[in-house]
């Protein structure tokens, strides 16, 4: 079974630590991103709430922090999420949590 | 949440892994904020390589955010930082410099100490510092120990609008501050039994997330969210993240916030939704209570702060019917001369409710084991009575001298220097703080005033606009990793010990102690840094000194909830809090003692579409200011690139719909100008910001220009604080109007920026 990245982006801050440690990690120049957190809002939706959203999501670069995770670390960007809204693992064990969390979603890298 | 390899991860202080030495450390500034995350910090050679967040650390449990990751290359090891003591070379601001040594650098400051002593006295050498990072308890301390002063305070805050306007309140009403309670007082956080998440968040004028302030981590709110399904309820006048995420979110006019808070109290009262039993038992004044708020009508708010009185019903109830209930506050509390009252309606709110030290509520922070480690640390032991009375200000703001803090009072400390009267300030010494670019209101005014001081000795990291200006002296700080240290704001008590060394870099502790055994050598009850750090804990009678709190990092120091039940918030240890009464006072006797309004009140601003409709006029927009980013804390990290690349430049928020009536487009620089001067900034146009105000960043340098006057890496063009003011406090000498007052906005063109600031300050052009 491949690994993935599991990311509940309801709880997502938009705080870019997952970036700047996925830059460092990789040592990334500028405007260079494994890790790039996109933003929806804030606008009005048509139920007059706002939607405010975030998704992180890897992009080319993203090699799943091989290196890091063949020394039994997390990808530095799960290890250092802020709200902790991403995880790890064998795609079908994370689909799991998809069940049980709504907003979410399942990146197979 | 993820769960991390406890193999790797370990939980004593250092091991070894291959090629690298790993210490476990928490982080305190700088770099960085003022939190304390737990950091491993991989060193090769005696050299930082890298870093990771600890997950062991109960205190941040692992994550760390992009400025603490950033740290490495572009902070630790950034070759431009400062690595030795510089003497000033050419006249001040022309930044030239002579490479001196550390003894040199100590006989410029005690010849110019001892010159003070003997022509004035002690009072005439003053020490600043900026907020409460790891210099919060050093400056005091030195500036009590060794240069025998009472003159301590920030770098011209006025209003000292920051933290100590609401700390004094609640030294008054609570007996001390109140601190949302994510478990965070006990080594078990969320696991502890008699943990309870609280049911719903209330956030006023903070964005949690971003600010991290004063010990609390703002995700542990998301943290709550997400485990205990916490629901939240914010009011801010901007759509932050979390306000888009709130059951409630009230967008009030800055400055109108006290009306708010009344109206929810007097929704409260009316409903009858608050704990009676709490009351009756615990709280001082509630019949005063109930009749001061009996006129402030949710509609009588409403209409000031220009909201609906359905949200604040909907907000006050929702509140007052969950249990429990936290309320997390922020800095724009202080940023009014309200600011004490609108504090005071705060801690109303959760006292009525039953939400105080419950769990999930507002926890009573103490420092752990009664340790004083904050502003004023060593202040009865070192200074006597009679040099007391010589602190700054006090005599007109006695509640400064009960309040949370040692301060003296910046406005009027301004006022001295500007009048040399009734003497003159000899000697300034500034530690961590930037004054000119970040937190002194009226920042031109300041430069000029400081100008006049005949010795300055700057501490930083780097060569700051400040260091430039006006610096004699600047001294090499060390950051948190190169540091024996100590913090206990506000759990748990921990040591922080040093690991690297950067060049010539020196801890403010070492300072302490060269600085005081050379000019106070009998009057100090330490010889070295660990004598000093353990006399830290030991005057206050911890039951560890720093020797024995080293090796285990942290100690928790958790009494339990409902304190003022089992004795435990009392020095007496009778029940009940440590208040005058021994009550909670809904109604404060020491406000009422000193003259000053004894219940929450209200006032509008100084300057506001209310108070001066004149200028209102010609000034159409609420200006507020001060909000935090990600990527900066105040006025540190412009000269990092990677937090450049995610935020280059200073930006004012501005509404659509005002921004299409003054033909104003995003990206557009414009001029932000009151009667006071003006800045300009990056017009962001966004529905983020209510209608009919603007936000405008603060806090920016530029540090790849010019470091040289007239230049000064643009910090005058730029600066907010060309339009705040000085001297405009509340009654009680808290909280001065940096969030709440007018401007108008209009597109900088070649023809209205041939005169700009700088050029004003420093007269380069007629
Ligand atoms: S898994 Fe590693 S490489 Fe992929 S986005 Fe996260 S930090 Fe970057
Ligand atoms: S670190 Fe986590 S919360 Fe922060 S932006 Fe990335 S996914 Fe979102
Ligand atoms: S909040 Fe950020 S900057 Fe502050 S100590 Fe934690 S990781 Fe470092």
């Amino acid at each position: 079974m491949k690994n993935g990245l599991f990311i509940n982006y309801e709880f997502c801050t938009g705080c870019h630590s997952c970036e700047v440690a996925c830059k460092k990690e990789h040592k990334l120049p500028k405007g260079q991103f494994g890790m790039h957190v996109l933003k929806d809002g804030p606008r009005l939706d048509v139920n007059g709430k706002w939607e405010y959203t975030y998704i992180p999501y890897p992009s080319h670069l993203c090699d799943l922090c091989a290196e890091r995770v063949s020394e039994g670390r997390l990808p530095t960007c799960v290890h250092h999420c802020q709200a902790g809204v991403m995880e790890y693992g064998p795609i079908d064990e994370l689909a799991k949590l998809l069940d049980e969390q709504p907003k979410s979603v399942l990146f197979a890298v | 949440m993820p769960v991390y390899n406890q193999e790797i991860y370990r939980k004593e202080k250092h091991w070894k892994e291959g090629e690298f030495d790993v210490y476990r450390n928490m982080q305190w500034t700088g770099p960085g904020c003022h939190e304390g995350c737990g950091c491993l910090f991989y060193v090769k050679d005696g050299k930082l390589d890298h870093i990771e967040g600890d997950p062991n650390d109960e205190f941040s449990r692992g994550r760390l955010c992009m400025r603490c990751l950033n740290m490495v290359d572009e902070a630790v090891n950034n070759p431009t930082r400062l690595g030795h003591p510089l003497k000033r070379a050419g006249e001040r601001g022309e930044n030239k410099w002579e490479q001196i040594s550390w003894d040199e650098a100590y006989d410029m400051i005690e010849e110019h100490v001892r010159k003070a002593w003997e022509t004035q006295g002690p009072e005439a050498i003053v020490a600043l510092e900026g907020t409460g990072r790891n210099v919060v308890w050093q400056v005091p301390l030195l500036e009590y120990s060794a240069f025998k002063s009472p003159n301590y305070g920030c770098g011209f805050l006025s209003g000292d609008s920051c933290y100590l306007p609401r700390c004094s309140a609640s030294v008054g009403v609570l007996g001390g501050p109140s601190v949302v309670d994510c478990g965070q007082y006990d080594a078990r956080r969320y696991d502890s039994p008699e943990y309870e998440y609280p049911e719903v968040i209330l956030q006023w004028g903070c964005n949690a997330i971003m600010t991290n302030a004063d010990g609390f981590l703002g995700h542990w709110i998301i943290d709550c969210m997400r485990q205990g399904g916490t629901k939240l309820i914010t009011v801010d006048p901007r759509i932050t993240w979390m306000a888009a995420h709130s059951e409630y979110h009230i967008q009030v006019r800055p400055g109108t916030d006290a009306a708010v808070a009344m109206a929810m109290l007097h929704v409260m009262i009316e409903e009858d939704l608050v704990d009676h039993e709490f009351i009756d038992k615990w709280c001082f004044g509630y019949e005063d209570l109930v009749e001061a708020m009996k006129d402030a009508t949710p509609e009588w708010a409403a209409e000031i702060a220009g909201v609906t009185a359905e949200e604040i019903v909907g907000a006050a109830r929702m509140y007052a019917t969950a249990k429990p209930a936290a309320f997390h506050w922020g800095l724009s509390t202080d940023m009014t001369p309200n600011g004490v009252g609108q504090a005071h309606a705060f801690m109303v709110m959760q006292a009525i409710t039953g939400n105080v030290d419950v769990p999930g509520g507002n926890y009573l922070a103490t420092g752990p084991f009664g340790v004083d480690a904050l502003y004023g640390c060593g202040y009865d032991y070192f200074i006597d009575d009679e040099l007391k009375k010589k602190r700054i200000g006090v005599e007109k703001y006695p509640l400064h001298k009960f309040g949370a803090a040692a301060c003296l009072v910046g406005d009027e400390l301004l006022l001295q220097i500007e009048a040399g009267e009734p003497y003159e300030i000899q000697v300034m010494y500034l530690a961590g703080t930037n004054p000119i670019v970040n937190m002194a209101a009226e920042a031109p005014r300041v430069y000029k005033a400081m100008m006049k001081v005949p010795f300055i000795v700057v501490a930083d990291l780097w060569m700051t606009p400040t260091c430039t200006a006006m610096a004699d002296l600047v001294l090499p700080i060390a950051m948190s990793c190169e540091r024996d240290s100590y913090r206990e704001w506000w759990t748990p008590s921990r040591a922080i010990t040093k690991i690297t060394q950067y060049e010539e870099c020196k801890s403010d502790e070492e300072i302490i102690v060269d600085l005081s055994l050379r000019l106070n050598p009998d009057g100090v009850p330490w010889h070295d840094v660990e004598s000093l750090l353990n006399w830290v804990l030991e005057k206050d009678n911890a039951p560890m000194n720093w020797t024995q709190l080293k090796d285990q990092m942290y100690a928790y120091d958790f009494k339990g909830y409902r304190r003022y039940e089992t004795g435990k918030l009392r020095p007496d240890g009778q029940p009940g809090f440590n208040t005058m009464t021994g009550k909670l006072e809904l109604r404060s006797t020491l406000l009422e003692a000193m003259g000053y309004h004894d219940l929450p009140f209200f006032e509008e601003p100084p300057e506001s579409p209310v108070t001066r409709p004149d200028l209102f006029e010609e000034y159409p927009l609420v200006l507020t200011t001060g909000k935090r980013h990600w990527e900066f804390f105040h006025s540190e990290h412009r000269n990092m690139p990677t937090m450049r690349e995610f935020r280059d430049q200073p930006e004012v928020e501005i509404h659509p719909a005002d921004a299409e009536k003054l033909g104003i487009e995003d990206g557009d620089w414009v001029w932000i100008e009151n009667q006071r001067g003006r800045c300009r900034e990056v017009a962001r146009v966004t529905p983020i910001i209510k209608e009919g105000v603007v936000c405008a960043d603060h806090g920016w340098s530029f540090p790849e220009k010019e470091a040289a006057v007239p230049v000064l890496q643009g910090v005058f063009d730029v600066n907010i604080n060309n339009l705040t003011t000085q001297g405009v406090v509340g009654e009680t000498g808290y909280g001065a109007p940096y969030r709440c007052l007018l401007c108008k906005i209009y597109k900088c063109t070649p023809e209205n920026s041939q005169v700009t600031p700088s050029d004003l300050v420093f007269g380069t052009k007629a």
